[in-house]
């Protein structure tokens, strides 16, 4: 079947002894992708990477080779990659640079090369320390082998790589935020113009950000060709893309698959992948890509796991999390859980965000335990609409950055979809669902 | 109560919208614009207010926009904010300053822009005008924005108004009224904070109230460079915070309470001290240092409470430091001289005015008659408002018969030279390619020009470089930063003006740094353009244990350098006022010298000039102790305090016959006096300031005078009087007046011209072209600067009382600048006595009068002094210092034991504590560790303080703040040698038994 004939691209290695070693990776054909590259040009790699047409895999899903296009002219260019992989369920990143380092680091280079980065930066989740210790060793290894530092391979490109740990903050995911907190400011993102990093990046110099998953592709893009890589997939979407399952799935992990080859109905139920919702329950609701995403039902389980088409169908692809909640998922709580996240990680900036996702997690609590009231949710809706103004998809926002926007769709959805259950909340006064099966020490974070 | 909102946002919830949501969605949205057109006004009535930034470079161009429908031309590069602002449409605020970057964070400026993809939500403080664009500011879309913003801004907001300071001129108030939601939709718990939290000795931090806009974070950054506050925390739990255990130390932490858009940042000094509708208000200029910030001063029940800085676009731009701010208060203290005195054996008795101004006049009388004109000294006046200096300086002269006058306190530059110099204003030398500093601590002594200088190295590329002892404040900010040894500065000075390169060191400093400057210097010669400095050298005393001859000899040598300009650092108070008005040895009222005004000065004053240039402070003390002087008159002045050589300043006043002190606080020097006449403080008196550009400012009356405490021009006056002389003044505008027509510098300078409309940011003298600079009244910006009530209703305009006045003063080629040779100003001759060739009752006319008359002919109107035609000597530069010693350098901080910060007891303790700072070889020889105990001993005296290790100061060098209470480093100091030597020691006695 479609679902596993497609070739591991990023994940192929993981799971194997030892994968995160030099000597694994290297003998399963590690770095040949770099001595490839460092005898290509620059401009060379650019176009297989656009040939192959590599959505950023970071969220947003902006083609990396145009974003490299739009790179300012002045020097230095910084190469900064994004592992601050903190959005709850979204793991895939964590398992790529805890299980196969070596591919990050040849990834990056690559990148470096083609677009004339003089330093490589890896922005990497404080919470991995092992994939920080993993990495680090990797890099030390790499720098061992001539992989890294002055001279790689004998080519006459020289650059180094600094692995940064992030301290703690979901924001600094954002690109700029991100760049801010290298700098060592507090991550705040900037704000826009400029647009892109690309033109005033880090240090106010050219930087181009690119996802963990991203770079990761570079090595089998340049060994086999964009056209092999955009042979893959489908229209915008090509190649593969790796797939956070978490949820109330039986076999939640990481699944690379085909992009738009599958459905969520093959991720969630295939015998190979999710193999179905827990305990033999009923499908209630999929949050497609990732917390920030817009819920769908179980009426688009058929739609296929697409860029374009999860976008068609209102909501977005993002970073590749899909969290199914069975028929025993309490929405308001699953809501108040998802803004009180995304709130208590807001930086501060933004007024909206600060306090408005504070109002609507104390709102959201209030109805949880009974206390709401049919007005709430009206309350609800519009504060909601002062955030992120006609709480639509793609969202409108009245922040710097979109982390304010990303609390109304699970508020919204909810309320959209499942208004008697919030309204049973309110007539009844009480939560009709079961308490959490967290732990107790989980659920009151 | 929910219930009742309007406008449901989505088609979902609409229906679930009790038909009950009665108020049509329509109904608010009116009232909303009513109120809007209401405040509207407000907001430009008065002309106190914040300038827009000046124009930057290629700012010229303006691009076409439509805001609310209007068509309005713009400056192209202008944020949405300014170009609405200059539009007459107001776009709500609150993170915005006008006198910052703007960061976009608190939302509240959202406006709809129609954009190439439609229209959208743009924060208009942050993203620039473009051609074309269409500017919605009050559409529904953006009324919802703002709105909301407003809303989410109270969720976790007290409303404790009624119990809050800034109540009642608070943005967060006045922008909800005018822009919000008529009531919150929000029931759960507020944030809560233990509050208030102080965050130094002088703010306190109320985190409830924050709405964190981050003003005054930025500003701590930004503007002042103290990045000690910040964000801590996420979410609704983001708040201001300090680092652990350090405090927001700042000289100016006062500026960001003034910023707050809300309550959440008070002072101390004000807390609860007055509602702001209580508050009276004028506008003035802070007197506490000679920068001359624009400040609006507020009273309440007849009490100073409050000063705001007001945004002068040549000077201030608002900002205060925390002394100017603060230490109004010393006006009302305990030390306050509130009523004449006399003494009788050891004591000072209370008497009235009539029965000391007669001891004043007998004392000063029998010293004339003793020893003639030459034996009175009068000290002092950089106090005084610049008539006062004027009618002091008059009397001197003409009453006393002495130049013995002198407003420095031999702790600034011979006059001569200083009035002699081009002069740059502070926007030149924030915009000149190079700026050289030969002078004190700009951040302690003229706190706000740091501020102004920061803003230049930062924002301007303005490349600084400084001549100095010691390190400073500004040393981070320095290109280059070259530490002479003291006494050498002349030599330093000839060699980076030098042609050729230098290949030693000099004065201590390595070559390669030197020639690096000089290099620099000579590259700048070259950029000269006409019409700008190319080079402001910021000159001032570096340090007051190195003497003002070298100091005046290398700014000599500066001021050969093509494209020079010179910029005064002398920082007392009205020091520049006092100078100009004739308050130095040798020089007459209009930066006139003695021998070049005599003429013209005996015509209009009608009496005889002293014949000598008289002496300075230092030479009066001196000819004191020695028994040549028979009286002193302290104008303002505490030697005891202020004059570099205490050893000096004590036998001087021991050695006087006879002293007057007119003092608005009792002082050491004042203690020791015959007669102590009160004065009116700063705020209890009008007047004008001349600050250090030469730029003439109005000083307001906000407060009626302490005790019977007199203005200084009436106690002049009077003593003039029971002279013998009636000097004929009713007024200050009478002396104005008489300024304006004898003084060169003066001409054409009327009190309409300072106070008008149009020049409230001052009037440089002397004028230039057309006159005053024009800049318009600005609007006052309630956002920016929150506090400043319109202050056109308070203010007591001069001009209004002048109308009459004005037009009595015989016609004058005033405005045909100074200095133009056989000038015929007719009138009066000024003073008491005519010259005796003069028939009685007739009026002196110009030679261009018509009638021949039995009088003396006009003298041609004297030129201002230039500068020395030669290049002055560079004399006594000292030998090496001894083995063993080390040069003393001397600076004021800005905290420290003077008799102003004392008095105010919130400021009282935030001087550092006396330490000694030296190289930390000399402590390592010593066998001293950093901060422990040493003696410093000079030949004049011994002090014995911690040692502080410091790594930038030369190993020959030790420096010692000045006059902090318990160590007075003029005790060490000997004033008639270029520089002083002191020894350092280690306080245990070698050999001694610490432990037994």
């Amino acid at each position: 079947m479609t679902i596993t004939d497609a070739p591991r691209i990023v994940t192929r290695r993981l799971g194997k002894p030892a994968s995160w070693t030099l000597a694994a990776y290297l003998a399963d054909g590690g770095y040949q992708g770099l001595r490839a590259a460092l005898a290509m040009t620059p401009d060379q790699i650019h176009d297989q990477v656009n040939t192959a047409n590599i959505l950023g895999r970071g969220g947003a899903g902006f083609e990396a080779g145009r974003k490299w296009g739009m790179l300012a002219p002045s020097k230095p260019v910084y190469l900064t990659i994004n592992g601050d992989e903190s959005e709850p369920a979204t793991f895939k990143d964590h398992a790529l640079i805890e299980g196969d380092p070596h591919q990050l680091i040849e990834g990056s280079l690559i990148c470096a090369y083609a677009i004339g980065a003089s330093q490589i930066f890896v922005y990497v989740r404080g919470e991995f320390p092992l994939a920080i210790e993993r990495l680090q060793s990797a890099l030390n290894e790499a720098y061992e082998y001539g992989a890294v530092g002055h001279e790689i391979f004998g080519s006459g490109f020289s650059i180094d790589i600094v692995v940064h740990p992030g301290a703690g903050a979901y924001i600094c995911g954002e690109e700029t935020a991100l760049l801010e907190s290298l700098e060592g400011k507090r991550g705040y993102p900037r704000i826009k113009p400029p647009f892109f990093p690309a033109a005033i990046g880090l240090y106010g110099a050219p930087t181009i950000v690119n996802n963990v998953e991203t770079v990761s592709n570079l090595p089998w893009v340049v060994l086999n060709g964009g056209t092999d890589f955009a042979a893959l997939g489908e229209g915008r979407s090509t190649g593969t893309k790796l797939l956070a399952l978490a949820g109330h799935v039986k076999r939640p992990g990481n699944y690379e698959l085909e992009w738009a080859k599958a459905t969520f109905r093959d991720l969630i139920f295939d015998p190979g992948l999710g193999g179905g919702i827990r305990d033999g329950n009923e499908l209630k609701v999929i949050i497609p890509g990732g917390v920030s995403s817009p819920w769908l039902g179980p009426e688009k389980l058929d739609i296929s796991l697409s860029n374009e088409s999860i976008a068609a169908a209102g909501s977005m692809a993002g970073s590749g999390s899909v969290i199914p909640m069975d028929h025993t998922t309490c929405v308001v709580r699953a809501a108040w859980r998802i803004v009180r996240f995304f709130h208590r990680e807001s930086c501060g900036q933004c007024t909206p965000c600060r306090e408005g996702g504070g109002w609507l997690e104390k709102i959201l609590e209030r109805v949880e335990r009974g206390q709401g009231r049919e007005s709430d949710l009206d309350l609800l809706m519009d504060v909601c609409d002062n955030i992120s103004p006609g709480v639509a998809w793609p969202p409108a926002q009245t922040t710097i950055c979109v982390l304010g926007p990303s609390m109304p769709p699970s508020v919204a959805a909810g309320i959209q979809m499942f208004r008697d259950e919030y309204l049973t909340h309110v007539r009844e006064g009480r939560c009709p669902f079961p308490p959490d099966r967290l732990p107790l020490r989980l659920a009151r974070v | 109560m929910s219930e009742k909102r309007r406008r449901p946002a989505t088609p979902a919830a609409e229906s679930s919208a009790p038909a009950s949501a009665a108020p049509a969605p329509a109904a608010p949205a009116a009232e909303v614009v009513a109120v809007r057109l209401t405040r509207r006004p407000l907001l430009t009535e008065s002309g106190v207010g914040t300038a827009p930034p000046p124009a930057r470079p290629g700012d010229a161009a303006t691009v076409n926009v439509t805001i609310d429908g209007r068509p309005v031309q713009a400056k192209s590069g202008q944020w949405i904010i300014q170009a609405a602002d200059d539009a007459g449409v107001y776009i709500p605020r609150f993170c915005y300053h006008p006198r910052m970057k703007p960061v976009g964070m608190c939302r509240m400026c959202l406006v709809e822009v129609e954009g190439p993809r439609g229209s959208s939500l743009m924060p208009a403080c942050y993203n620039a005008v473009s051609e074309g664009m269409e500017i919605r500011t009050a559409s529904e879309t953006a009324k919802k924005a703002q709105e909301g913003v407003l809303e989410f801004l109270l969720v976790n907001h007290p409303l404790d108004c009624p119990v809050c300071d800034k109540g009642g001129e608070c943005p967060l108030q006045d922008q909800t009224l005018a822009y919000g939601p008529g009531e919150s939709r929000f029931v759960e718990e507020k944030r809560h904070w233990e509050k208030p939290t102080p965050i130094s000795e002088l703010v306190y931090l109320d985190r409830e109230r924050c709405i964190q806009c981050g003003r005054c974070v930025r500003f701590a950054d930004e503007v002042a460079g103290d990045a000690l506050i910040d964000f801590a925390e996420r979410g609704d739990r983001t708040e201001v915070a300090t680092f652990p255990g350090e405090p927001y130390s700042s000289y100016f932490s006062g500026n960001v309470v003034q910023i707050c858009p809300v309550g959440a940042l008070t002072a101390k000094p004000y807390r609860f001290k007055a509602r702001p509708w209580d508050l009276d208000q004028v506008e003035s200029t802070c007197t506490t240092c000679s920068v001359g910030c624009r400040a609006a001063l507020q009273s309440s029940s007849g009490e100073l409470t409050r000063l705001i800085g007001v945004d002068s676009d040549p000077v201030n731009w608002g900002w205060l430091c925390d002394k100017g701010r603060f230490a109004y208060a010393s006006s009302s203290s305990p030390n306050r001289i509130s009523v004449p005195m006399v003494r009788r054996g050891d004591e000072l008795v209370e008497v009235s005015w009539a029965e000391a101004l007669l001891a004043a006049a007998a004392g000063l009388d029998a010293a004339k008659n003793a020893g003639g004109g030459r034996s009175i000294g009068l000290i002092g006046g950089s106090r005084l408002p610049n008539e006062d200096a004027y009618v002091w300086a008059k009397v001197a002269r003409i009453v006393l018969g002495t130049d013995n006058v002198d407003a420095q306190l031999g702790d600034g530059l011979p006059a001569e030279l200083v009035l002699g110099l081009p002069r740059a204003t502070i926007d030149q030398a924030a915009t000149a390619p190079l700026v050289i500093t030969l002078g004190p601590d700009i951040k302690d002594e003229l706190a706000v020009l740091y501020l102004r200088l920061r803003h230049a190295v930062r924002e301007n590329g303005t490349q600084l470089i400084e001549l100095t002892p010691a390190p400073t404040g500004m040393s981070r900010y320095a290109a280059e930063t070259l530490i002479y040894r003291p006494g050498e500065v002349a030599t330093l000075a000839a060699a980076i003006t030098s042609a050729s390169p230098v290949t030693g060191d000099v004065a201590g400093v390595h070559y390669e740094t030197v020639e690096a400057v000089r290099a620099q210097v000579e590259r700048s010669r070259k950029i000269a353009e006409p019409g700008a400095p190319s080079i402001v050298v910021i000159l001032g005393r570096p340090s007051l244990a190195e003497s003002d001859d070298q100091v005046a000899a290398a700014a000599r040598i500066l001021a050969d350098l093509p494209g020079v300009a010179f910029l005064s650092a002398l920082r007392r108070g009205n020091v520049n006022g006092a100078l100009d008005l004739g308050l130095a040895p040798g020089v007459l009222p209009g930066r006139v010298g003695l021998d070049q005004g005599r003429e013209w000065y005996e015509y209009h004053w009608g009496s005889a000039l002293p014949e000598r240039r008289g002496l300075d402070t230092a030479g009066m003390l001196q000819a004191a102790a020695r028994g040549h002087i028979g009286a002193l008159v302290l104008i303002g002045a505490d030697p005891m305090s202020d004059f570099p050589d205490s050893n000096v300043a004590l036998k001087g006043l021991l050695g006087s016959h006879f002293s007057v002190a007119v003092d608005t606080h009792i002082t050491e020097s004042v203690r020791r006096a015959d007669v102590v006449l009160p004065a009116a403080a700063w705020s209890e008196r009008r007047g004008t300031f001349t600050n250090i550009e030469g730029r003439i400012t109005w000083l307001s009356q906000l407060v009626t005078d302490h005790g019977v405490a007199w203005p200084d021009w009436m106690i002049a006056s009077e003593l003039a009087a029971r002279l013998g002389v009636d000097l004929g003044y009713t007024s200050l505008e009478d002396i104005w007046n008489e300024i304006t027509t004898v003084s060169p510098l003066h001409a054409g300078v009327g009190y309409d011209l300072i106070s008008g409309q149009q020049a409230r940011d001052g009037v440089l003298v002397p004028l230039r072209g057309e006159g005053a600079e024009s800049r318009g009244p600005r609007p006052l910006d309630p956002m920016a600067d929150p506090g400043i009530a319109s202050a056109e209703l308070h203010q007591l305009s001069p001009t209004s009382l002048l109308v009459v006045a004005v037009a009595m003063v015989p016609e004058q080629d005033g405005l045909a600048g100074p200095g133009t040779d056989g000038a015929a100003v007719g009138g009066p001759a000024f003073g008491g006595q005519r010259p005796t060739s003069a028939a009685a009752g007739s009026v002196p006319v110009g030679e261009s009068g018509g009638e021949e008359r039995d009088v003396a002919p006009m003298p041609p109107r004297p030129t201002l002094l230039g500068l020395p035609a030669v290049a002055m000597p560079v004399a006594n530069e000292p030998g090496p210092s001894r083995e063993g010693s080390l040069r003393l350098v001397s600076r004021h901080t800005l905290w420290d034991g003077g008799t102003q910060v004392q008095a105010v007891p919130a400021l009282a303790d935030l001087h550092p504590e006396p330490a000694v700072r030296v190289h930390p070889s000399v402590l390592a020889g010593l066998g001293v560790a950093h901060g422990e105990s040493v003696r410093v001993t000079s030949a004049k005296g011994m002090l014995t303080l911690p040692a502080i290790a410091d790594g930038a100061i030369p190993p020959g060098t030790a420096v010692l703040p000045w006059n902090l209470p318990g160590a007075r480093a003029a005790d060490l100091i000997d004033s008639s040698l270029t520089a002083t030597d002191v020894r350092v020691d280690s306080a245990v006695p070698e050999g001694a038994d610490v432990n037994g």
